[in-house]
């Protein structure tokens, strides 16, 4: 995976609390291989109605160039599916900006080089506010922790080893695996220590 | 020394490395892998790498598991598929699997405990947010995305940054038919679905003391629905009962040791909690949801929020809720008709769950359809034994196989569009028992009183009825 330090995309909003993964992919879609792309199932039922027909005015249908999504707390709620972030991902998008995040949701985000990006809760009503129905350009630096949207320009915190990871690119199998010799007198240890905790 | 509480010795006891930002490297003890798990089998597969740990490693078919036939060749869609792919992925790295046709088949989050595999004192990581349920032991155990669940097969360790503390502590005693559900669903209605979100829980005081093992383990299963990672409960004589003697247990000298060491877990009087919160036990109410977040919860005996009373921004979420659950605002929740009704799932689908239900069903007609799905085949027996099938079956409900079932719908158990099904489920999210379903949240009791009745329904004077 590639790693990102700058960008620079259409933002949208989505003024919603609580979009849960069961709502950016419904269960029935979470079969399919992630060769086959996942885009196409993000927040498919309210984004397309019964018949499959999209829905017109949803924010998504309307800008589906937009990269950043800007959302209420508690974005990413509910299941561990790694397929939600999938289908950010696929369709396009590099951050989510909310006032919450859930928890795996967010730690599954910057796995797939997808920023959570948690701002204050009045920042964001700030922010769609100004989105309005509309698209508009933002920045997001992580070197900086910057992001710049409009005329507005807001700092955001992020913990340095996701910074690290969304910036490389890194994969932490690889980066684990370089400590492997730790890793095996550790476990040496705890079996000498605590053998009960192997299965019988 | 310094107190600590049952969290922080669960986490230094694992830290096999620390960075300077605070990130820690974990060993775990125990992984957990379902079909949801293909897509980590398949980065696996992408680099070449083994398993790390196949010991200690297992593999559960629940969330597609058909629960009306066991003969793949009566279904279809993904459902053979995905478990046919657990099973060849089991079979590559040289997992045990409990499969479909296994005796001990069942949901993760129930066989773990019943086998044993779940033990006080460890570290589970599983591919499921609801892993959180293994705390009711005493155990470091929470829920992981598909790229971590490579990362644990590959090196049998998590990085994680270490959360904050919370202590829930319920103080006084449960009224009649109020039971574990209806706790964990009155704290998330107070404190919000991500009320919890960065901290770790203990829960602690005299109410979680009194419940069984089943009921410790609903209450931490719920801690992902407000927001918490992870759910503990210190480990007591109860507990100690509950695992010795399971298959995959200590025994002899190991339980012996295991035992020394389990009893220097709990918290050590005067261990200090980054958030401290209290609730009174007493004055909990059956609870049901009336929206499409955990949080949207209420007393059986409450009204559904008026909107005018609701900050402005609260309001429009609660408009489009209710609008999605086809419920009018201001009015009492109880009486609403249901189309149906299920019980099972990692929530409520242990044996004290079903005789609860089948306590209030008990010479008693549903009049509405429902499903009864028990949480492993385990249970199942069990419950046959004490002739619990023959009280939901009596009633007119359908008795079926273990598995994940209506919980999820992805082996094709689902509530049609606009049907309001009652549930002793964990997720009244929109579209989560099929597009379009309007699930409400409450106790196995609580969904046995709305199968009777047809409507939502106080569970109390059906009980007292009997008493
Ligand atoms: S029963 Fe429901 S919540 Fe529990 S593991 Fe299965 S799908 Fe997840």
């Amino acid at each position: 995976m590639a790693g990102w330090t700058e960008h620079t995309g259409q933002a949208v909003a989505l003024p919603l609390e609580s979009i849960d993964t069961d709502q950016l992919i419904p269960a029935r879609f979470m079969s399919t291989p992630r060769s086959e792309g996942y885009g196409r199932f993000l927040l498919h039922d309210m984004r397309r109605d019964k018949d499959g027909t999209a829905i017109a005015d949803m924010p998504l249908n309307r800008h589906p160039e937009a990269s950043i999504l800007v959302a209420r707390r508690n974005f990413g709620s509910g299941s561990s599916r790694e397929a939600a972030v999938y289908a950010l991902v696929d369709f396009g998008f590099r951050a989510v900006i909310a006032p919450s995040f859930g928890d795996i949701f967010a730690s599954n985000a910057v796995n797939n080089g997808l920023l959570p990006l948690k701002l204050d809760p009045q920042v964001v009503e700030e922010i769609l506010v100004g989105l309005g129905g509309d698209c508009a350009t933002a920045t997001i630096n992580l070197e900086t922790c910057t992001l710049c949207i409009g005329d507005d320009r807001h700092g955001f915190d992020l913990p340095d080893k996701w910074r690290q990871k969304l910036m490389n690119g890194w994969d932490d199998i690889d980066l684990t695996r370089d400590r492997q010799q730790e890793i095996l007198a550790f476990r040496a240890a705890r079996r000498a220590e605590f053998g009960w905790a192997w299965p019988s | 020394m310094t107190a600590r509480t049952l969290f922080e010795k669960l986490w230094s006891q694992h830290v096999i490395l620390e960075e300077a930002d605070g990130a820690s490297l974990l060993w775990v003890d125990r992984h957990l892998v379902h079909e949801g798990s293909h897509h980590a089998f398949a980065k696996l597969a992408g680099r070449g790498l083994p398993v790390a740990e196949p010991d200690l490693t297992f593999a559960v078919v629940d969330h597609y598991a058909p629960t009306r036939t066991r003969d793949l060749s009566q279904v279809h869609g993904d459902v053979p598929r995905m478990i046919e792919t657990l099973e060849r992925n089991a079979a590559t790295h040289g997992l045990r699997i409990f499969g479909l046709n296994d005796p001990r088949q069942g949901i993760v989050h129930v066989i773990g405990p019943e086998q044993g595999i779940t033990l006080p004192g460890l570290t589970i990581n599983c591919g499921d947010s609801h892993t959180s349920t293994h705390g009711a032991f005493g155990a470091l155990a929470f829920g992981i995305g598909a790229t971590e669940v490579a990362h644990v097969l590959a090196t049998q360790t998590i990085w994680q940054t270490r959360p904050k503390t919370m202590r829930i502590t319920v103080t006084g005693e449960l009224g009649p038919a109020v039971s574990a559900k209806d706790v964990a669903l009155n704290w998330i209605s107070k404190l919000g679905a991500d009320g919890a979100s960065g901290y770790a829980i203990e829960y602690a005081g005299p109410v979680v003391r009194a419940l069984s093992m089943e009921g410790r383990m609903t209450l931490c299963n719920l801690s992902i629905e407000g927001g918490g990672r992870l759910g503990m409960i210190a480990p007591d004589e109860a507990t100690f009962a509950y695992v010795k003697g399971r298959p995959f247990a200590p025994k002899g000298d190991d339980w012996d040791s295991a035992m020394e060491y389990w009893a220097t877990l709990p918290s050590d009087e005067g261990a200090v909690f980054d958030r401290e919160v209290t609730i009174d036990g007493s004055e909990i109410a059956p609870t049901v949801t009336w929206g499409t977040s955990p949080e949207e919860a209420l007393p059986i005996t409450g009204t559904i929020p008026a909107l005018q009373d609701l900050p402005a921004d609260k309001a429009a979420r609660a408009r489009d809720a209710l609008d999605y659950m086809g419920l009018q605002p201001g009015r009492p929740i109880a009486g609403t008709p249901v189309d149906q009704v299920f019980i099972g799932s990692c929530t409520n689908g242990r044996i004290e769950d079903l005789r609860l239900a089948a306590a209030v069903l008990k010479g008693r007609k549903a009049q509405v359809p429902g499903l009864v799905s028990p949480g492993s085949e385990i249970v199942k027996r069990q419950a046959e034994q004490e002739g619990l099938d023959r009280v939901f079956k009596e009633a007119g409900l359908e008795w079926v196989d273990a598995g994940c079932s209506m919980c999820v719908g992805m082996n094709g158990d689902l509530v049609a569009p606009g049907k309001r099904c009652a549930s002793s489920t964990n997720r009244n999210f929109r579209g989560r028992q099929g597009r379009g379903a309007r699930t409400h949240l409450m106790s196995p009791a609580m969904v046995a009183a709305a199968a009777v009745t047809g409507k939502l329904t106080d569970v109390r004077p059906l009980l007292e009825e009997r008493s």
